[in-house]
């Protein structure tokens, strides 16, 4: 491959072989990575690829990840990417760096290299041997990589494709320190901002005196609509919080829609229309007999994780260092230095753990609250803890959906024709997701001081990954027409939580399939394989049926439910299939979930379990109970009794089962079961009360209202 | 004003001096730099906090410090460590029960007074009696599993 070539992943952009990894004195290995781990284990999944090509035992490699001043630019950890694209970087630049190493050993040994053999970084050949420590590694690796040398066969695999315990989690359950909540920095001042109520209030007098006298307050920053408290002490630092919300006076403005009007609101608003895929066959239109339609809605979702946001800034020696748990650490350097006008080289961003991300939550606008807050008491180090009620009114939602479909099926219940439009404000609106714009930002604290900088504009994941994520139907249809429709007006903030667009989508799509499955008389999980010829996506469908003891033409007492649903997620990643089992007697609950999951080659077999289990109880909870609520003002989901999630007694026997191949591309595992979860669980209500429910949360009150 | 407050911690009489009405999960995390217990909401709703106060589980995000005076905390940090972890630690490892992990050692707590109360719990009993601990990432099938080979172990 010449240099010019692209190499694989993110090894193009990050060439240099020394970018990656380094041998240490004590035989350890640091593998230095841009993505970060949020809980979903990518950082072992990438360790045990390192091991297997390197030819050295897993807990040799030590994980450096997300530290802008050291690690690669791998962009944004997120669209479950880390390991198709990382983990290509990865494999490619260890097999490369383990051929030069032994070329170099077969010099100094005077041994040919194919007669060369290594086993845990040591070389070995007949009448010698040197291990990869005593090589001059640095000399070796201080190049580019060139991703000539071939990967490992998947048949030689002994790491990658093993259940590796996660790095992480033995500190996890000791309450061993390594979050960002638990770092302290020598020095360390507490900080709480305090937010207006709603997008568009104005702060329009506030009484410092009630603040700024209270024990331990340090400083009391008030910048335009920008309030922050900076106290010796955390609960003094709350204390002032709570005073500052009462010392200031807001003006709110008029939200555009509430909870009840918003799904009108989007179909009826300027949007950006275009078409995801047309494709047309005028014959088997023509054998259209019956024709159906349906509206389906979706609401605001919480990122709710399990707490707020939270950072840490220093400003000293000429440099802006933050602890985040951001998604995109190199974006939220390049952004704080634009904001601050500092060369980029003079932010440094380090990645720490924070509770379980799902999407772009407030870890960026927390971070660079700590900035600011830290600028204020002349770079002293601050810990920014937002409190539970900013994070549900201020991190950016999950955006509400509105999907209208069309279909007809002929004489002997087959889909001839298909349209599927569907409505939204972009799923993007990260730090770095405009290049162009010139001087904008994503976070709050830039929008809201005095000197601001101006929002970004909302945009949309790009390659139809956001709003039309999942739109097209991946069955065999003869018509097909999809319409995504970009809405400009934004009444609440917004941008990318797990799936994007295709847990709405996926809940439409697949409950209108059967819907059509229903009115043509036919069982779902044969009426679905009938319009798919994909052998991978037909055997986790079967697989999926097969291990829940699904029976065709099984009629419910209304007491039990069962319903089935599939996607490929994106169309071109992970198949999933579902069958679920409700029980009906008390509420809505689902009893048994049962899937398979084929995401090519799974590095980590239990991590991909561990991903789709955890990724069915939260589609389960979005899908039954979450809903973030609002009036004509501001968000009026504040806490957990306001936006319940589901609980240990709800929560369900979860199976699920890897078609695992090794053979195949790794094609990421995190964000598959949420929308074919939802339209299972829709599908088993249906099946089990003759109800279709179109509009999430599926709860009680809506099926009474159906019936 | 702040006063001198004393209480037990993990078999440790600790001194603190704080005003009566901080949260004791502020007074473990800064003042004795036991980071195990979390910040999750600071509302008693999620869980993430909890600490054992005289053999009863309790949320110390909204328990003031003048609450636990003269009483006995244990925190996470008692349980064992990354080298020596305990029963139940061993268990939610070999079970790979956790995704973040952030509300683990929470859940870990209240299993621990669960299982200090009932050496055998049916399914039910471990799904009641985590009834006041969020998880977000889904990690419960993983959580009762944990707890189930902790209480076979420990009964051995």
């Amino acid at each position: 491959m010449s240099a010019a070539e692209k190499l694989p992943g993110t090894l193009e952009g990050n060439r240099r072989l020394d970018q990656w990894l380094q041998f240490n004195p004590d035989r350890s290995i640091t593998l230095a990575i841009g993505r970060v781990e949020l809980g979903q284990g990518v950082l072992t999944a990438l360790a045990q690829i390192a091991a297997e090509e390197l030819d050295v035992a897993f807990p040799r490699i030590r994980v450096l990840s997300g530290d802008t001043a050291i690690v690669p630019n791998e962009g944004v950890t997120s669209g479950s990417r880390s390991i198709n694209e990382g983990g290509m970087a990865v494999r490619y630049a260890c097999a490369e760096v383990r051929h030069l190493l032994l070329k170099e050993a077969a010099l100094r040994l005077g041994i040919a290299v194919e007669k060369l053999s290594v086993a845990d970084g040591t070389i070995a050949g007949p009448g010698g041997e040197i291990t990869y420590w005593q090589l001059p590694h640095a000399t070796l690796l201080a190049r580019q990589a060139s991703a000539s040398v071939s990967p490992k066969q998947a048949s030689r695999h002994s790491i990658v494709g093993t259940n590796v315990g996660r790095l992480d989690i033995p500190d996890k359950v000791t309450g061993t320190p390594r979050f960002v909540q638990d770092i302290e920095l020598p020095g360390m001042l507490f900080g709480r901002v305090v937010r207006p109520p709603s997008f568009a209030a104005k702060l329009t007098s506030f009484d410092r005196a009630l603040v700024e006298n209270l024990p331990g307050v340090v400083a009391l920053v008030v910048d335009g609509n920008f309030i922050g408290v900076v106290a010796l002490r955390e609960e003094q630092a709350v204390k002032a919080r709570l005073a500052a919300l009462s010392a200031a006076q807001w003006q709110e403005g008029v939200l555009p829609a509430d909870e009840t009007d918003i799904y009108d609101f989007l179909v009826s608003r300027p949007s950006k229309d275009q078409v995801v895929i047309e494709k047309s066959d005028a014959a088997a239109l023509a054998r259209g007999e019956r024709s159906f339609s349906a509206r389906y809605t979706k609401p605001y979702l919480a990122h709710a994780s399990m707490a707020p946001s939270c950072a840490l800034a220093k400003c000293d020696e000429g440099i802006v260092e933050v602890w985040t748990h951001s998604q995109s650490v190199f974006a939220l350097q390049q952004e704080i230095a634009l904001i601050l006008d500092l060369p980029a080289a003079e932010v440094r961003v380090h990645h720490a753990e924070g509770p379980g991300c799902y999407g772009h939550n407030g870890a960026d606008d927390a971070a660079f609250d700590a900035v600011l807050l830290s600028r204020a008491v002349s770079g002293r180090p601050v810990q920014v803890q937002w409190m539970r009620d900013d994070e549900f009114a201020w991190e950016p939602l999950g955006p509400a959906m509105v999907i209208k479909t069309r279909a007809s099926l002929d004489a002997e219940g087959n889909i001839v024709d298909w349209a599927f439009d569907v409505w939204s404000n972009g799923h993007m609106h990260r730090p770095g997701s405009v290049k162009t714009a010139g001087r904008v930002s994503s976070l709050i604290g830039a929008w809201h001081v005095l000197d601001s900088v101006p929002r970004a504009p909302q945009v949309d994941a790009p390659m139809f990954a956001g709003i039309a994520n999942n739109a097209v139907a991946g069955y065999d249809l003869p018509n097909q027409r999809v319409v995504e429709h970009c809405v400009l007006e934004l009444p609440l903030r917004v941008s990318s939580l797990r799936a994007l667009g295709a847990y709405a989508n996926v809940f439409a799509l697949e409950s209108f399939i059967d819907e059509l499955a229903a009115a043509s008389g036919s069982d779902p999980v044969e009426f679905r394989l009938r319009h798919m010829k994909n052998p991978r996506a037909r055997a986790v469908m079967e697989l999926a049926a097969a291990r829940a003891g699904w029976q065709p033409g099984v009629v419910s007492d209304g007491t039990t439910g069962y319903g089935f649903a599939f996607a490929q997620y994106k169309n071109y990643a992970g198949y999933f299939a579902i069958a679920v089992e409700l029980e009906l007697d008390q509420g809505i609950r689902v009893r048994r979930a049962v899937a398979a999951v084929d995401v090519g080659q799974a590095i980590n077999p239990d991590g991909v379990i561990n991903q789709n289990e955890g990724g069915i109880i939260q589609a389960i909870s979005w899908t039954l109970k979450e809903q973030v609520r609002f009036d004509r003002e501001r968000i009026t989901s504040r806490s957990w009794e306001d936006y319940p999630i589901l609980t240990f007694p709800e929560v369900p026997k979860v199976e699920v089962h890897l078609i695992n191949r090794p053979d195949e591309a790794p094609l990421g595992a995190g964000e598959l079961a949420m929308g074919p979860t939802a339209a299972a669980i829709a599908n088993a209500l249906h099946q089990a009360l003759g109800v279709r429910i179109r509009d999430l949360p599926l709860t009680v009150e809506r099926i009474t209202r159906s019936m | 004003m702040s006063e001198a407050i004393t209480l037990t911690v993990n078999g440790v009489s600790r001194t603190v001096h704080a005003e009566p009405d901080t949260p004791l999960l502020t007074v473990l995390r800064n003042d004795l730099k036991l980071k195990g217990a979390k910040f999750g909401c600071g509302l008693g709703q999620c869980g993430s906090c909890m600490v054992i106060i005289d053999g009863h589980n309790v949320m110390s995000c909204d328990t003031p410090l003048w609450a636990a005076a003269g009483k006995s905390v244990t925190t996470i940090e008692a349980q064992g460590s990354v080298d020596a972890p305990s029963v139940l630690q061993r268990a939610f490892i070999t079970e790979q029960a956790a995704q973040c992990g952030y509300c683990i050692s929470g859940i870990i707590m209240t299993a621990t007074a669960l299982l200090a109360r009932n050496p055998d719990p049916s399914e039910w009993e471990i799904k009641q009696a985590l009834a006041r601990n969020l998880c977000r990432c889904g990690t419960h099938t993983r959580i009762i599993k944990a707890v189930q080979r902790a209480a076979r172990e420990m009964r051995r």
